[in-house]
């Protein structure tokens, strides 16, 4: 069976870390990051990327547009 | 076997800044619904290959700097008469697409007039509407949007309707107006809240476009800062106390 | 292709607007200034030209409008009177913000407040020193008869593009409700977006094509250094304005023993004044600021160093008198005669306050 998989790029000096991707995320594959990014923002980052399918809602919510999302399609051969 | 990790490739990319989005990073506040509501119009321009003929109008407030963050033809108006200055444009250039954007306090306290009377005229213009129960830029004072109860730095004691009067549902009212054609209130505080904002917006843009009349497009906005909340929890605010009030969906047309 | 009629002051700036190419007007009606809306309406100038006329729904939306149509390089142009005025004058403080052209017509009445309807010409510190907020200048025009009416619109254009400043003529209602004989010019064609860009820069606001940069008209800028910068700018070109623009006329002033200096409808009555005291004797010249700004200082300053003294004419209660008096470096004296509330001063009236100003003391 075909399983859909997702990876998100976040840009981490435009992330503001206002965390509703990480609220908007079904699967739960993001997280503030206890670092900082250059403005002093927890930036939003994959926690769990084997969650992740690529369904681009964090990056629908993103208000500053700082998400990537990737989505591929793995046949079971 | 762990699976290799997605490539990052052209092709599988699904989702991604739009191209009409300068890279000037936002000046709003962490979790502002500005930022998603730029990122919407942006979207839809694009998509309708509009990008040479949009003329948008920033107001005064929060969007004021509109401008500098959607990579088209911008004019900023004085407080609350985008509206008036729109139906010049729209008029004088009845080709192009003609929007403004406008908080609750440009366009529901001082801007009032100009509003219901482009709507009124019917000019074939959207206007784009952020309510978000508050004046966001001068430090979160009571709007003509405010809730029964909320408070701000002007009514710390709660909003009362004995002395302020009561939450103003635009939307509402101009939609009695004939030469309106839509309006829809919309939000983006949800995924699924996003995409059917974005749907709503290109129907306002192709209403204009083919000079149905006057587009209406509010956005019940969170402002966590104003609201001195987690943008998360405001979020939360926004449909518990909001979404009552504001309920969202198309009013007319 | 001229044309010749007897046509009111205020039917002719609507006949002058369609045929100068003017792309739309934004008007209220406001006595004594609704003949330039009313004549727009029964020309219906969208259908021929293309002009778009729009009744807003107050002054405050009208110059608003007319922000709109002159971001994207249009001439436009709004009138209105007195009262009406100042509920533009934070349009008018935005246009030379943002460095717009635009055309506006004061029909002046008599104030303060509400007022009177009948002429006056009070608005002179309003049109001159600002009445808006910030640095700014208009570009101030003072027609004496319809035919300057009609002439300064085209005028008014010209020097609103040149300068991307909004330009005023300020008129009374003397003028705007009067009729007289008006030489019509052959009608020009409206300039498209490509004319517009050619003649006068590509900064205005059209929908970005491929070939540019987005445009942005605005006028907020929240850096202190930048916006001070600006303010030099605008000044360095207010400062253009004055050392080329500034238009008077003369009339025997140049073996004068008094200058009288009146603009538009006193400079009118004025005229007779001189006539008066030519009779008597009495050698009176009259001095009439064609531009209130710039104002003629290098004429007044000139004449100051021989005349004894200048009679400032207005229907006020004395405003052009301040720039007359600093124009003569008060080298000598300077007095004020007008009647003012609605009252339009006789030639005798202004002759007998020169007399008891200047030679009965």
């Amino acid at each position: 069976m075909a399983r859909i998989r997702g990876i998100v790029t976040i840009e981490q000096e435009r992330c503001k870390g206002c965390g509703v991707c990480v609220e908007a995320c079904p699967g739960r594959v993001l997280e503030l990051a206890f670092e900082v990014n250059g403005k002093g923002y927890h930036y939003a980052k994959m926690a769990n990327p084997d969650a992740c399918t690529g369904c681009t809602s964090c990056a629908l919510v993103c208000p500053d547009s700082c998400i990537t999302v990737y989505r591929q399609k793995d046949s079971d051969d | 076997m762990a699976a290799r990790e997605v490539a990052r490739t052209p092709e599988n990319k699904v989702y991604s800044k739009p191209r009409l989005l300068t890279d000037a990073v936002m000046h709003f506040c962490p979790g502002c619904s500005h930022g998603t509501i730029h990122k919407l119009i942006a979207e839809v321009i694009d998509e309708m290959g509009m990008e040479h003929e949009a003329i948008g109008i920033s107001p005064v407030g929060c969007g004021v700097l509109a401008y500098d963050y959607i990579d088209i033809d911008w004019v900023e108006a004085a407080h609350g008469r985008a509206a008036a200055v729109g139906t010049a444009i729209k008029r004088l250039n009845p080709s192009k697409l003609v929007f403004t954007y406008q908080g609750d306090g440009d366009l529901a306290a001082i801007g009032t007039g100009e509003t219901i009377h482009a709507c009124n005229r019917g000019e074939n213009i959207t206007i784009i509407y952020i309510n978000n129960a508050i004046y966001g830029m001068t430090g979160g004072q009571m709007a003509p949007t405010t809730l029964l109860g909320q408070r701000t730095a002007t009514t710390p004691q709660g909003r009362d309707a004995a002395q302020h009067g009561y939450p103003f549902k635009v939307g509402d009212m101009l939609a009695q107006l004939d030469g309106v054609c839509y309006v829809t209130r919309q939000s983006v505080h949800t995924p699924a809240s996003v995409r059917r904002a974005k749907k709503a917006l290109r129907k306002a843009f192709e209403n204009s476009m083919q000079q149905k009349g006057l587009s209406f497009v509010e956005f019940v906005s969170t402002c966590s800062s104003g609201w001195k909340m987690t943008p998360v929890e405001a979020n939360r605010w926004l449909a518990d106390q909001m979404l009552p009030v504001y309920p969202l969906g198309d009013i007319k047309g | 292709m001229e044309e010749i009629r007897l046509m009111k002051g205020n039917e002719v700036i609507a006949e002058a607007a369609v045929r100068c190419g003017c792309d739309g007007y934004f008007g209220y009606p406001i006595t004594p200034q609704s003949e330039i809306l009313e004549t727009l309406s029964a020309m219906r100038p969208w259908e021929t030209t293309g002009m778009v006329v729009v009744q807003a729904e107050s002054e405050v939306a009208a110059i608003n409008m007319a922000y709109g149509g002159a971001s994207c390089g249009k001439r436009v142009m709004v009138s209105s009177s007195s009262p009406g005025i100042s509920l533009m004058c934070e349009g008018l403080s935005y246009l030379a913000g943002a460095e717009l052209p635009c055309l506006v017509v004061n029909v002046s009445r008599g104030g303060p407040g509400l007022g009177t309807i009948q002429p006056s010409q009070a608005d002179y510190f309003q049109a001159v020193k600002g009445g808006g907020h910030g640095d700014y200048h208009l570009i101030v025009l003072a027609p004496s008869s319809v035919q300057e009416m009609y002439d300064f619109v085209a005028w008014g254009f010209d020097l609103a593009f040149r300068y991307r400043n909004p330009v005023m003529i300020l008129s009374d209602g003397v003028i705007g409700q009067m009729m007289e004989k008006v030489v019509l010019t052959a009608p020009q064609a409206r300039w498209s977006d490509e004319q517009i860009a050619e003649m006068w820069g590509s900064w205005a606001v059209t929908g970005k094509p491929a070939s540019r940069s987005r445009n942005i008209i605005t006028s907020v800028e929240l850096d202190p250094l930048r916006q001070e910068r600006f303010n030099h700018k605008l000044t360095e070109k207010y400062r253009t304005i004055c050392e080329r623009e500034a238009r008077c006329e003369m009339v025997g002033c140049e073996d004068a023993d008094y200058v009288i200096v009146a603009y538009g409808s006193s400079a009118r009555i004025s005229q007779k004044v001189v006539e008066l005291a030519a009779e008597e004797g009495v050698k009176v010249g009259l001095l009439r600021p064609i531009t209130l700004y710039p104002f003629p200082e290098r004429e007044i300053e000139r004449l100051s160093h021989r005349v004894k003294g200048f009679l400032s004419v207005e229907m006020s209660m004395g405003q052009m008198i301040e720039d007359v008096k600093l124009a003569s470096r008060c080298r000598v004296s300077v007095h004020h005669f007008g009647r003012t509330g609605g009252v339009i001063h006789t030639p005798t009236e202004v002759y007998e306050a020169l007399k008891s100003n200047f030679l009965q003391k």
